[in-house]
């Protein structure tokens, strides 16, 4: 390992955040979109070489500063963060090069610079809750990560977004809060921030009183970052109001980065230390993962805005990643990491279809695109394509996680077969929303003469670019499982 | 008299409940930032407590204070952070309302709801 190799993981968070006050002194017109786009490809290409790394059988651990472990603050990496790293990168710079045409719509020129600097900031603190191995870290990553969302979502024309974005900002805010709280109680009675050495110090203060309420606090306020049913009413309208690109980014990883740093809390502290803490864990979980799926599906059937339909499609797709983490067996987190991957996938691809959508169409409501497939054929296939991985239709990502989602119900006895029951239920009334938009675009006649055309070709592009990803990972998913299932592994103890 | 004795965690917990009470139940934008900011005060006041140790002094180590009691500064370092974070959200939140204000004419979120429908 080379030297420049070993500070990866540390590039990983300064390369886009060094970026982002250099965009800002940019003004020229494509120069600041130009540069953020390189930054974020860079991050990407890190966290490729990382993922190559951590697939390689290599863990990787970094001391900043070269502060030995529980006193200084350490990066690691291992198939979890790799493969969150992948989708936020990835997420950031699939956006980022379909979207030049389309921010311009919704950004003025003016604005770009401060736009591009706050989406790499975004980025930055996405890619810092990944690869720090700190408690503390977490939080201020979380924070910078939320602080930069918060003005991307409102950056757009859209005056709605302003009041969503106020809400998101509130109960952001609390959901950080409690993180913090819980993390100080945990620092008081253990004295340490280093999630690998709390996990060791914790188990002989395990049923002290500060530490059961700091895994109630850690838990509610990363449930609330995650959208978690019912935390999640701030999610529809900001994602429905944000600039088009900035929901494919935020949508892709945005409540994952919360999901993630939930699971590791919750598998690697609290759950081989606290007495009952799985049980706990299972009965908070599960209900509220089988509520998300059925509201979120069922209102999602009967929305007529396009986005926020999407978005409550989102919140019952959150509910399948954290019930197959409630099911607390290896298969069962495994499906909940590959669906967090496949997921980001197919809402990424359907949210970028959303941004084709929006370059031509003003009001994206459901009876605003009767007939749309005649003039926009291939935004509508890609549409139809990345419908069908969302529904988990075999042949795309989407059936590799659900598959894995029944196998670990199955597994886990009696209450699995309910479990298959409500998963096929939920995947019938995805049947339903998107044959809604489906029949729609191609069935209905349009109103009046539509004078529109083809999304622009890199909008375009991206967009099938991302589809056929959907579809490749459905013939090919080799790489997301290993990493999946290494995540999980790690998270239950097992090594590898 | 135990309960009393913790008295600084009450200060803790009941500051941090008005704040969420006044960010829940206000409607004015204003007054639930400022709830959020009591709530966020409450948890300044959490970590800067455990760090402090009766008789304790500045952790500056010399040969005559060797043995001698400290307190410990890094629950300050950390919500020194904090507390800048604090002061970000605040600021966005605020800059938040001034555009509410700007596109909708009122801070109120009832009638911000109204005219949203």
């Amino acid at each position: 390992m080379t030297a420049f190799h070993s500070h990866l993981p540390v590039l990983q968070v300064i390369v886009p955040m060094l970026t982002a006050p250099l965009v800002i002194l940019l003004n020229q017109k494509r120069l600041p979109w130009i540069v953020a786009t390189a930054a974020s490809l860079c991050a990407f290409a890190i966290a490729v070489t990382l993922a190559m790394s951590v697939m390689a059988g290599q863990t990787i651990q970094y001391s900043l500063g070269a502060w030995p472990a529980p006193w200084g603050i350490e990066l690691a990496v291992d198939a979890f963060s790799a493969l969150m790293l992948l989708v936020v990168t990835g997420a950031s710079s699939v956006a980022l090069l379909a979207g030049a045409q389309s921010l311009d719509k919704d950004i003025e020129h003016h604005r770009q610079p401060l736009f591009y600097a706050a989406w790499l900031l975004a980025l930055s603190g996405l890619a810092g809750i990944l690869v720090t191995a700190d408690a503390f870290n977490i939080f201020v990553f979380m924070e910078i990560s939320s602080l930069a969302s918060y003005v991307l979502i409102s950056g757009g024309p859209d005056k709605r977004a302003l009041p969503a974005v106020f809400k998101y900002l509130v109960m952001g805010t609390i959901g950080a809060t409690f993180y913090l709280i819980g993390v100080g109680l945990i620092y008081m009675m253990t004295g340490t921030l280093n999630l690998a050495d709390m996990a060791f110090r914790i188990e002989d203060v395990a049923d002290q009183t500060p530490i059961l309420l700091a895994a109630g606090f850690i838990t509610i306020g990363l449930a609330l970052k995650a959208a978690i049913f019912p935390l999640h009413i701030w999610l529809p309208n900001a994602y429905t109001y944000a600039p088009n690109m900035v929901t494919v980014f935020l949508a892709a990883c945005a409540t994952k980065v919360a999901i993630y740093v939930l699971l590791r809390f919750d598998f690697f502290v609290f759950q081989p230390n606290l007495v009952g803490h799985d049980f706990q864990f299972t009965f908070f979980l599960l209900p509220l993962s089988l509520l998300a799926i059925l509201v979120g599906s069922s209102v999602a059937i009967f929305e007529p805005k396009l986005k926020r339909l999407m978005a409550w499609s989102s919140v019952a797709q959150i509910g399948y990643i954290t019930l197959g983490a409630s099911l607390l067996s290896v298969s069962g987190t495994t499906a909940s990491v590959l669906h967090i991957f496949n997921h980001s996938l197919a809402k990424g691809a359907l949210f970028l279809v959303m941004a084709c959508l929006g370059m031509r169409i003003a009001q994206l409501r459901i009876d605003n695109i009767a007939g749309i497939a005649q003039k926009m054929p291939w935004t509508m296939a890609a549409f139809v394509l990345a419908g069908l991985s969302l529904i988990g239709v075999p042949g795309t990502a989407g059936f590799i996680s659900k598959w894995y989602l029944i196998t670990a119900s199955f597994e886990s006895g009696a209450m699995g077969i309910a479990l298959v029951v409500i998963i096929l239920i939920s995947s019938l009334m995805a049947v339903v929303y998107i044959w809604r938009i489906v029949e729609s675009a191609y069935f209905r006649q349009p109103e009046e003469d539509l004078v529109i055309t083809e999304a622009p070709i890199p909008l375009l592009l991206m967009t099938w670019v991302v589809v056929l990803m959907n579809v490749y990972f459905g013939f090919a998913p080799g790489v997301p499982i290993e990493l999946a299932t290494g995540a999980a592994e790690l998270l239950h103890g097992q090594t590898p | 008299m135990e309960l009393l004795g913790l008295y600084y965690y009450w200060v803790f917990a009941i500051l941090l409940m008005i704040g969420l009470y006044a960010v829940i139940v206000k409607l004015n934008l204003i007054k639930k930032l400022i709830g959020l900011s009591l709530f966020q005060a409450a948890v300044f006041l959490l970590y800067i407590t455990m760090g402090k140790l009766e008789g304790g002094t500045a952790p500056i180590v010399t040969d005559a204070n060797a043995n001698g009691l400290f307190s410990n500064p890094l629950p300050q370092v950390l919500i020194l952070t904090a507390i800048v974070v604090g002061i970000s959200t605040m600021a966005l939140g605020l800059g938040i309302v001034i555009r509410i204000k700007e596109e909708y004419g009122t801070i109120e979120e009832d009638e911000i709801q109204e005219i949203d429908k």
